[in-house]
């Protein structure tokens, strides 16, 4: 759309121009891909360590059996406002933020579809965050969980709900706007000689992602409509005492809030598919299959919503539907994991912090994912909703699924994002301490679920003491491993080693610019020479470019068509 | 020594395969089972902690060995081999899982229905005491029942776990109405006009449990049960029903995030041997406050203007539910044959 006319480089080998960012661009109104991109990133990671902090709260109290450390109702509060931080404020957003700066870089478009819209989509997130966290602040938040429930809901205080409603809808309106662009943007502006099946496979489940976005969140919104309508002005849509229905809150809310797991989880299952490739230096195993099992789990995740119902006012057909529904989930899913294995399986790994965390994604997603499918089991269900054993479930999926894929992605697009290379052995220390944490908070909360733990308490039968101090430690360790993060991603910014412009060897696009790429992100347009993921495969039929430099092999030197 | 590839992969699959049976009937990770749902509930359980066992050795086990075996030597800036996919393997995996999810499906659907998740009656507004005040049962329950049913109405939706096959369509030994409120459970035994905070059934009989909420949604749980249902408030009840088979101490809990003090909100159930439980129902009817005869009174007069209108529920345009509530919540209908029975053993 805003694309100017193409700079006329004097010679690809020399990409670094006059025009470079400021620091003072990523705190502007910018509508460049790239800064909104980083500013997501950066945006989210603070709401993922404020996040972080309550998380650690929470688990402070848990230590104990009795209540000592903070009010019960300080508790609610921490743990909805940690639910719903760590959703809509850190996970979509840091998703958001991947995309935006590199679905463009990947297809070889200068900027995304809308760039106004996409700016205004990001200066959305801010507000709606610091909401949340000054009603926590001057203790009036919401209480009813990140899900909540009417009545509840309409009975634990008006203001606080009443900024809980407020914020989702601005994060919510926020992430279809995104949306909206991701799926344009790649539909749209891919250079002339990528064809669908071409597009890196992070494009495509960003592709599935956004449609899942379109069709769900503003059910989401209806249903916070609703409910406002019934906190501020005494409507009886959910409640009971005036005739509501309670129930239909919950359908409206899971048909947004299970599509919402895919929305965390898709992007980062597409950043692994990128990811492992190019450290093990082999064509994905079945791009065709990883690519169509994207969009096949966007469709499954439309019609499961119910499985979070199983034990509410729902009907014995309703929960058995719901259930096979859930179920074949685990087939595209495993088309997946499987593919990630043979992909690496024979290959020349190279275990850097990127691949560590890649690997380490797949290791603990599988959990979650077993997991998953005993919890659509509606007898099992019956027994574990709404109980820790959901809470190391749901944790596995989204800590071990869209946690372990954001670090992995940060470490492997870092030195494209900032033209600095981050510190290994620190990434290293940063990968161990995140496993170790992360097994160790969330392994034990299995057994105290199937035990008899319910969740969302401050306290707890004193039987239950031993595990819940296992996980305190490792939400300790957790909170810990983000510190050699932080110092590492602060120091290279600034100081780290300049990055090659393609550091990693690897095919897609984006590397095939300098690092950080220039304000238009290609000088000349890229030209397809090769698919995304052709390690291995001979090159020499473009311009006699040998396989040790696949980077310069897509990148032909002719003119942008 | 030379082992083939083959023969050691093979070695592999048979380890795994033992080790996952073996861990997935020896978990350990259930509380006791104190129902035949239990028992059906585990199986199931460990039937998926089986197949579970062996996806995480297979996954974690590639892994391992692709760390092992596979890394780059410093230096080697070549690629690997250029396979991009392999159709035959690819169906593979992709029909194993669908043959798991078939089977576990079906595996589910089986339990889901011995435990009595398709019981039509479940969650009726209370069943057992319709039959009893209209003269000639089965009969003159079906207008009452079409009420219910009624396409416009939508209030015969299962809420719960009802009877099991076997005993689908026979009223339940005991009822007890359970009412959850922020931040305690009160249980009502109408058949005795008992009121009590905690829940004493006696064993091996079947027990249904017809719950409501006062305030905000809350969920029975019964770990030991495998059971657990949502509370509504307003017009929905919900029901489990379950015959417990060991004498003993079970906690009662809240699952439902219900406000600030939700942890706080437990209860006991107490499973007695009959003359235990028999005991406690004579101290029970010994301290409650009046007698029966008032009830009784009272019944008698309401008991025959719901049967005079349950015919004509249908053309009235009523609905079973409105109907229910021309009536007083705890009819003493059943007292008399309960009582005998409970007598008896």
């Amino acid at each position: 759309m805003t694309q100017t006319e193409l700079h006329s480089s004097e010679t690809t080998a020399t990409h670094h121009g006059s025009a470079e960012r400021k620091w003072q661009d990523y705190f502007t109104f910018n509508t460049d891909h790239k800064v909104i991109g980083i500013q997501y990133l950066v945006t989210a990671f603070v709401f993922y360590l404020i996040g972080g902090l309550m998380a650690a709260a929470i688990r402070t109290e848990l230590a104990t059996p009795a209540s000592d450390f903070v009010s019960p109702e300080t508790y609610n509060s921490l743990l909805t406002l940690h639910g719903t931080i760590m959703i809509f404020l850190w996970v979509v957003p840091a998703g958001a933020g991947l995309a935006n700066f590199l679905i463009p870089l990947m297809i070889g478009a200068r900027d995304m579809a809308f760039p106004k819209m996409n700016a205004l989509a990001f200066w959305m997130v801010p507000p709606a965050g610091i909401m949340l966290v000054v009603s926590l602040l001057v203790g009036e938040s919401a209480q009813a969980g990140w899900t909540s429930y009417p009545p509840l809901s309409l009975m634990t205080g008006k203001v606080g709900e009443g900024i809980w409603i407020l914020s989702i809808l601005i994060s919510g309106t926020s992430s279809i706007l995104g949306a909206i662009n991701f799926l344009v943007t790649i539909l749209k502006m891919r250079v002339p000689s990528m064809p669908m099946n071409k597009m890196p496979l992070f494009c495509w489940a960003m592709m599935a992602t956004a449609l899942l976005i379109l069709v769900g969140t503003p059910v989401l919104a209806g249903a916070l409509i609703l409910l406002a309508f019934d906190l501020l002005v005494g409507t009886a849509f959910f409640n009971p005492m005036g005739g509501g229905d309670p129930i239909v809150y919950q359908h409206m809310f899971w048909f947004y809030s299970h599509p919402a797991v895919y929305i965390m989880v898709l992007p980062l299952f597409g950043a692994i598919s990128d990811i492992l490739p190019v450290h093990a230096r082999k064509p994905v195993f079945g791009y065709q299959a990883i690519a169509y099992s994207s969009l096949a789990i966007a469709f499954l995740g439309c019609i499961v919503w119910a499985h979070h119902m199983f034990t509410s006012g729902t009907p014995a057909w309703l929960r058995m539907f719901f259930m096979i529904a859930t179920m074949v989930i685990a087939v595209p899913t495993g088309i997946k994991v499987f593919g990630w294995l043979a992909t690496i399986w024979g290959g020349k790994i190279s275990l850097n912090s990127a691949m560590l965390f890649g690997m380490g994604f797949v290791a603990v997603f599988v959990i979650g994912g077993i997991t998953g499918v005993m919890l659509a089991s509606v007898p099992f269900d019956i027994h574990v909703h709404d109980t820790y054993f959901v809470v190391a479930h749901m944790h596995y999926v989204l800590f071990g699924g869209s946690v372990f894929g954001l670090y992995a992605g940060i470490y492997h697009w870092f030195p494209k994002m900032t033209g600095h290379m981050l510190n290994e052995t620190w990434g290293r220390v940063h990968f161990v301490l995140t496993f170790i944490g992360m097994n160790l908070t969330f392994m034990p909360m299995h057994e105290l679920g199937l035990q008899g733990m319910n969740r969302r308490i401050a306290v707890y039968d004193p039987r239950f003491t031993s595990l819940n101090e296992l996980a305190t430690i490792g939400s300790y360790i957790l909170a810990v491993s983000t510190i050699p993060f932080l110092i590492n991603a602060i120091w290279s910014w600034a100081k780290g080693p300049k990055a090659a412009d393609n550091p990693w060897r690897a095919l897609t696009l984006e590397w095939q610019t300098s690092s950080p790429p220039a304000i238009e992100n290609f000088e000349v347009l890229p030209i397809l020479t090769t698919g995304p993921y052709d390690y291995g495969l001979e090159h020499e039929d473009v311009a006699g470019l040998p396989t040790a430099q696949p980077g310069s092999a897509a990148l032909s030197g002719s003119s942008g068509s | 020594m030379n082992i083939p590839s083959s023969i050691l992969t093979m070695l592999a699959g048979i380890a795994l395969t033992l080790v996952s049976i073996w861990y997935g009937q020896n978990h350990g990770l259930m509380p006791v089972e104190a129902s035949q749902d239990a028992v059906l509930i585990d199986g199931l359980f460990n039937t998926m902690m089986t197949i579970g066992t062996a996806i995480f050795l297979l996954v974690e086990g590639i892994l391992i060995i692709c760390l092992i075996r596979f890394r780059r030597p410093v230096g080697d800036e070549t690629d690997g081999p250029p396979i991009e996919g392999n159709i035959p393997l690819e169906i593979v995996w992709t029909a194993i899982p669908v043959v798991i999810v078939l089977v576990l499906g079906i595996y589910s659907f089986d339990v889901y229905s011995n435990m009595g998740g398709f019981d039509p009656n479940a969650a009726e507004d209370p069943g057992v005491v319709q039959v009893a005040m209209l003269p000639d049962g089965d009969g003159a329950l079906t207008p009452l029942m079409e009420g219910h049913s009624h396409p416009m109405g939508h209030h015969h939706v299962a809420l719960g776990i009802g009877a099991s096959p076997e005993t689908v369509g026979k009223p339940a030994d005991l009822t007890v109405n359970v009412l959850g409120l922020q931040y305690a459970w009160i249980f009502t035994y109408p058949d005795f006009n008992i009121t009590s905070g905690e829940l004493h059934i006696p064993v091996g009989k079947d027990v249904r449990l017809i719950l409501k909420a006062q305030d905000v949604i809350h969920a029975f749980w019964l770990p030991e049960f495998r059971l657990k249902q949502d509370v509504m408030p307003g017009s929905l009840q919900s029901e489990l029903r379950f015959t417990p088979k060991r004498v003993g101490e079970y906690p009662i809990i809240c699952a439902e995030l219900c406000g600030p003090y939700h942890g706080a909100m437990a209860s006991k159930l107490y499973v007695h041997t009959q003359e235990d439980y028999d005991t406690w129902l004579q101290s029970q009817v010994a301290s409650r406050p009046d007698g029966t005869q008032t009830i009784a009174a009272s019944s008698d007069q309401e008991d025959p203007n719901a049967a005079y209108l349950a015919p004509f529920a249908d053309q009235l345009g009523v609905n079973g539910h409105l109907l229910e509530q021309l009536r007083p919540q705890p009819t003493a209908a059943l007292v008399a044959p309960a009582m005998s029975s409970a007598g008896m053993h």
